[in-house]
């Protein structure tokens, strides 16, 4: 990916299909000119994991994915030793005697790397994407302080391992606890939203092309209807992307009431949500025009 | 409010280094944590950027020293005033005005035409543009003797003069179509620049700066409309989940009273040839939190009741094992409601019509809630579930029944109490606080968001915020 300057960052993301905004390109760019870690948050659905996959496109480089869960621990993120090979070398020693054995089974043969240790020990600079570090606790997240801000980790029976290559490190939140500010100090952060009208549609017109620009309009506008709403789970982006394909499948010229009611599934997913979304949206839209006879 | 880190610095010398580090000590004061290692980033992040665009200037602070969205916002206010008042300040130092080519032309532009490009402006969200027009505009309207002086008054006078107000328009007196609807985001945005033309105006015309003053405090009394701070309450609701959460991670973490799962470990001793070289533990299940919720909507807190129905439905928002009660004389089981109903005003009609708590006088009497309340559910409450209480303690002067309330406050694992009345008018008249209190794991006034929050601090194991 060229790094010269922010603009040539976000052509590089439109030319994978992503279309970065302002401060989300910077903010790319700045991660790669001063190697820091991004902490990238906002509501689900706008488009945080899929800026990490787009990074690693755009440079080319692979994508190592780390996702996070509750109850996730070093030997799941970072590195586990492979006892029953450790056990088989002791096994195939036979007669040699401890002081053979123990230097040996503790060496790289026997660890099994996992994604954290993966992306810092790779030969080639690989983009790592952390995703859902607020599902983890918080001693998770102390752990990984070392690796964010060194770009090292420590193994006991090894000593440090350091970085060959510089990873682009992504962690995506959903805001759903706060993060220690520890954390956040080594991050830049970026705060991605619900993007614009005209965003959206480029966006959606990128993923659809065969959608009309008019009905492309209105149907974005009708989403960002729907957003407004106090609802439980709101539209994401990729859920646009969706019934706009399902559009094109009906063969809709325009979103009427009939046409809304039909596939509003595909960008409402909760009953109390869906009573609520055509009792305030629905109602707005034209009645179907009936063709005489 | 003073700045814990010490006074803000004066005026240092110039360059851009000091302007920055004056621009974070601003922010510090207004409470955003930006730390030394987040000034050094940011530095660096302007080491990549052109300084000639201001968005990028802007993102790249954003994005090293703002690092979560409360203190964005912080961030978008403070930025605007500290770089507009340093640029002024340097102007009053250099002695450089703008003289007279500003308001050029403006006596003689054609009102109906200006208001015309303003519209336009504002519809098609042009910023540059509006910002021209804004300095027309004044100087239009404000140099006709007719300003007066505050700025605020200012900017209402000129938006009203010139017939702008946000949403449908009415159709033009000469009946030449419909006006296109204009965004309230969009008038705002035009009225900040008014705003700006204003004070950079009065600025040099006196020469002086206006002292800045700390950003308005966002704490609020008892909100009365339901929709007006519904949104503050559900921000502290959604924290205090988020702190609860990271409560319990704390206590999962300890290994005491962990119980051997011993299929488990025969498991694992496969690996080992039989040998069970590691022990495994039977996992332990984070403590979910599990709310009752009881709330006093009788007339003696009909101001408070709208607050505490907002923090009701915010809570139900939140957290799935939460039942709510409401009571006046009866109390009554309204959890399938905030289950069923998403909108805040059906919320409170239904809770109205159907709650059924009201009986004869409408007076509330807290002695039967406390014995209707433990016959109902008395079984179900056990030593991991919470009770808040949501209300004022006044009895009416009827037997309050503090022995059924202990027994309540036994079962339960917490209780909590909220007051919607002032620490100091606890006790007097008819409130009978004091024989609760003392069977409360805390008991708390609550009538602003900030109280909310100070209490969430408190469950959550914080320290109180100081009043």
């Amino acid at each position: 990916m060229p790094d010269g300057s922010v603009a040539e960052v976000k052509d590089a993301l439109a030319k994978v299909g992503y279309l970065a905004d302002e401060p989300a390109a910077l903010v790319s760019f700045l991660a790669q000119q001063l190697g820091k870690p991004v902490l990238v948050e906002g509501p689900a659905g706008v488009g945080k994991t899929e800026l990490a996959k787009a990074l690693s496109r755009a440079s080319g480089r692979e994508l190592i994915r780390l996702q996070c869960y509750e109850g996730l621990d070093e030997a799941k993120a970072l590195y586990e030793w492979n006892y029953r090979k450790q056990l088989l070398r002791i096994q195939a020693g036979g007669e040699e005697g401890w002081e053979d054995v123990h230097g040996d089974i503790f060496d790289k043969e026997f660890l099994l790397e996992r994604p954290l240790l993966q992306a810092i020990s790779s030969a080639e600079p690989v983009v790592l994407l952390i995703d859902e570090i607020d599902k983890t606790d918080q001693e998770f997240e102390a752990m990984l302080l070392e690796l964010l801000s060194d770009f090292q980790i420590t193994i006991p029976e090894l000593g440090q391992v350091a970085a060959t290559t510089m990873p682009i490190v992504v962690l995506t939140s959903n805001n759903s606890r706060e993060l220690t500010e520890a954390l956040k100090r080594r991050c830049l952060y970026l705060w991605l939203d619900y993007p614009e009208l005209e965003r959206e549609m480029e966006i959606v017109r990128l993923h659809a092309p065969e959608l009309p620009e008019a009905l492309a309009r209105r149907m974005v506008e009708v989403v960002r209807m729907v957003r407004a709403l106090d609802l439980k789970k709101p539209p994401s982006i990729a859920e646009s992307i969706d019934w706009a394909r399902t559009l094109l499948l009906m063969g809709a010229e325009d979103i009427d009431r009939e046409t809304f009611e039909q596939s509003m599934s595909i960008i409402v997913k909760h009953r109390t949500d869906i009573e609520l979304v055509a009792e305030r949206v629905g109602v707005k839209l034209a009645e179907p025009v009936r063709t005489e006879g | 409010m003073p700045s814990p880190y010490g006074p803000k610095a004066e005026a240092g010398p110039p360059g851009l280094a000091a302007k920055l580090l004056g621009f974070c000590e601003e922010l510090r004061g207004e409470g955003v944590a930006v730390g030394t290692s987040e000034i050094l980033d940011a530095f660096a992040a302007l080491d990549h950027v052109p300084w000639t665009s201001r968005d990028d200037f802007r993102e790249a602070l954003a994005a090293t020293i703002a690092k979560s969205q409360e203190d964005r916002r912080l961030f978008e206010l403070l930025f605007d005033r500290w770089f507009f008042r340093s640029a002024e300040a340097e102007a009053i130092e250099r002695g450089i005005e703008e003289q007279g080519q500003r308001y050029e032309g403006g006596e003689r532009l054609d009102i109906d035409e200006l208001q015309e490009q303003i519209r336009q402006a504002i519809v098609e969200g042009d910023d540059g543009e509006m910002r021209d027009l804004a300095r027309l505009a004044i100087s239009a309207f404000g140099r006709q003797g007719e300003g007066s002086g505050v700025v605020g008054v200012d900017v209402q006078r000129i938006r009203r003069t010139l017939g702008l107000s946000a949403g449908t328009q009415p159709p033009g007196e000469d009946g030449a179509g419909e006006l296109p609807p204009i965004d309230r985001e969009q008038l705002n945005a035009f009225e900040r620049h008014l705003r700006r033309e204003l004070e950079r105006d009065l600025i040099e015309r006196t020469s002086t700066l206006p002292p800045s003053r700390p950003l308005a405090e966002l704490d609020r009394a008892l909100p009365t409309s339901p929709t007006q701070d519904l949104a503050a309450v559900h921000r502290a609701v959604s924290q205090m989940k988020r702190r609860l959460a990271t409560l319990g991670q704390e206590q999962r973490g300890r290994r005491k009273g962990q119980a051997v799962d011993v299929r488990r470990t025969m498991r694992a001793s496969l690996e080992t040839g039989g040998v069970p070289l590691r022990l495994r533990y039977r996992p332990k299940r984070p403590r979910r939190p599990e709310i009752y919720v009881l709330c006093d909507v009788s007339t003696s807190v009909t101001s408070a009741s709208v607050f505490f129905l907002s923090v009701l439905h915010a809570l139900h928002d939140s957290f799935r094992k939460l039942r709510s009660f409401v009571f006046i004389e009866r109390i009554s089981e309204v959890t399938e409601v905030f289950e069923h109903e998403r909108d805040f005003r059906a919320i409170a009609q239904r809770i109205s019509s159907e709650g059924g708590v009201a009986d004869v006088s409408g007076y509330t009497d807290y002695g039967r809630v406390w014995l209707e309340f433990l016959g109902k559910i008395s079984d179900e409450l056990d030593p991991r579930s919470t009770v808040i209480v949501l209300g004022d303690a006044r009895t009416n002067g009827r037997e309050p029944h503090a022995e059924i309330f202990a027994q309540v406050s036994e079962r339960a694992g917490r209780l909590f109490w909220l007051n919607p009345e002032p620490r100091l008018y606890w006790n007097y008249g008819d409130s009978v606080m004091a024989a609760y209190e003392r069977h409360c794991d805390g008991a708390f006034e609550c009538w602003t968001t900030r109280h909310l929050e100070n209490f969430v601090n408190v469950v959550a194991g914080g320290v109180p915020a100081a009043d």
